[in-house]
């Protein structure tokens, strides 16, 4: 198979623990019949500056947090044709969303002002504003397919991507699990 | 329940329960699975997970089966899309009513809310969540209640009151303020009435209640016995099952 009839896949990380990127990883000795039929074109695995455009797949882990996930997100919904949301942060929020119902300000007192001893102070400036929630990708931009699971399983993850690159909708009902 | 007969069509099969039992226990019986989450053998039934909601042929409105009991000559359908949606929605209510984090949560592996949405096919929630400030009350030397995880289906409520025979818990306000509270709203600790049995931990079926020291999906519950206590029980008083 040439270059040109592989899929372009990427993959992006906001608002998680990039664990589901390790579960990707774990599909082992998987992965090079995955890169026959994939271009890895976009993510933290590779070395790629820009989003491109015209992608066929794209796996997102983590919720939308900050502006900066925002901002993320509507780029990669724009260039690409399937998107996946892979993973609870990226499905429920999960972990991330744990702070929703105090707000960002008490949080970011608790991280930076109160549990520190040294240079206590809110970072501002270098690093992007945060949402005042953090909501699953699906409450900014429609989703194509969702793979619950804190993370989702190796296993899981190669049948999406295999199902996705052969044409076929991922069966994720009745597999997939929350946790 | 008298011992008279009834006979009715579950899901296009022949079946046969006594008069006075509830659908949901005759489709048991029968080997016919319909999700419940506030129903637990054993317990007497209240019908507020709405999960276990079936179709009987002549009445347009869908029937809790744990509140309805078998009529001869009723058919019953288990399974549709339309109660697989309605099913769906339910576990969605339940899981954007309260902040349930399945991946940090003690009950994780061990819990029936979780299974369930599994088994029905929820991947993911369309609803806003609520994401509601929730106490956790660990004033209880051995036990934990998380509001968090709390679903409401009342079995801790009804362990202690029918089996245990304390009637610690019970529920305050209504809709979404609605709260697990101990001896009239005493933090749990305080308590004068909780003999700390442990019973309403086993039957919880999300991670509302727990063991002080478990940790993340370390809350697997012995359930097995409380049939047992049941059944113990009813022998001691007579009353029938």
């Amino acid at each position: 198979m040439t270059a040109e009839h592989k899929a372009r896949v990427a993959t992006t990380w906001l608002d998680g623990c990039s664990g589901c990127h390790m579960s990707l990883l774990d599909m082992d000795e998987r992965l090079l019949e995955v890169a026959e039929r994939v271009e890895l074109v976009y993510g933290c695995l590779v070395d790629a500056k820009e989003f491109p455009e015209d992608v066929d797949v794209t796996l997102v882990e983590g919720a939308v947090s900050s502006e900066e996930d925002l901002r993320k997100i509507r780029e990669v919904r724009a260039r690409t044709r399937v998107l996946v949301s892979l993973g609870d942060c990226a499905v429920t929020a999960n972990v991330p969303g744990m702070r929703n119902p105090f707000g960002p300000g008490p949080v970011l007192e608790r991280a930076y002002l109160e549990n520190v001893t040294l240079n206590a102070q809110i970072p501002h400036g270098a690093v992007p504003a945060l949402l005042a929630e953090s909501l699953p990708v699906h409450a900014y931009v429609p989703v194509d397919v969702f793979v619950p699971g804190c993370p989702p399983s190796a296993d899981l993850i190669f049948s999406v991507i295999m199902d996705l690159v052969e044409g076929r909708l991922p069966q994720v009902q009745g597999t997939a699990r929350f946790g | 329940m008298s011992d008279e007969v009834r006979t009715l069509v579950i899901d296009g099969r022949d079946v046969a329960g006594a008069s006075g039992q509830s659908i949901l226990s005759v489709a048991e019986e029968s080997g016919v699975f319909i999700p419940a989450l506030c129903h637990l053998a054993g317990l007497s039934e209240v019908g507020s997970c709405r999960l276990c909601m079936v179709e009987v042929e002549g009445t347009a409105r869908l029937v809790a089966s744990c509140v309805t009991a078998v009529e001869e000559g009723m058919k019953v359908t288990t399974t549709s899309e339309r109660l697989l949606a309605y099913r769906r929605r339910a576990i969605e209510l339940l899981f954007m009513e309260r902040n349930h984090v399945c991946s940090v949560c003690v009950a994780d592996n061990h819990c029936e809310l979780q299974e369930l949405a599994k088994t029905l096919g929820v991947t993911h929630f369309e609803l806003p969540p609520l994401h509601p400030a929730c106490d956790v009350d660990a004033t209880h030397e051995r036990f934990v209640l998380d509001h968090n995880r709390c679903i409401l289906c009342a079995r801790c409520v009804r362990v202690c009151d029918e089996i245990e025979g304390a009637h610690t818990w019970d529920i305050r306000g209504r809709g979404t303020g609605a709260r697990l509270i101990s001896d009239l709203g005493k933090p749990w600790g305080e308590s004068t009435t909780c003999t700390s049995c442990g019973k309403c931990v086993q039957v919880c079926p999300t991670g509302a209640l727990y063991e002080k020291g478990r940790s993340v999906a370390e809350g697997k519950r012995h359930r097995p016995y409380v049939p047992f206590l049941v059944a113990t029980n009813a022998l001691g008083t007579g009353r029938q099952l």
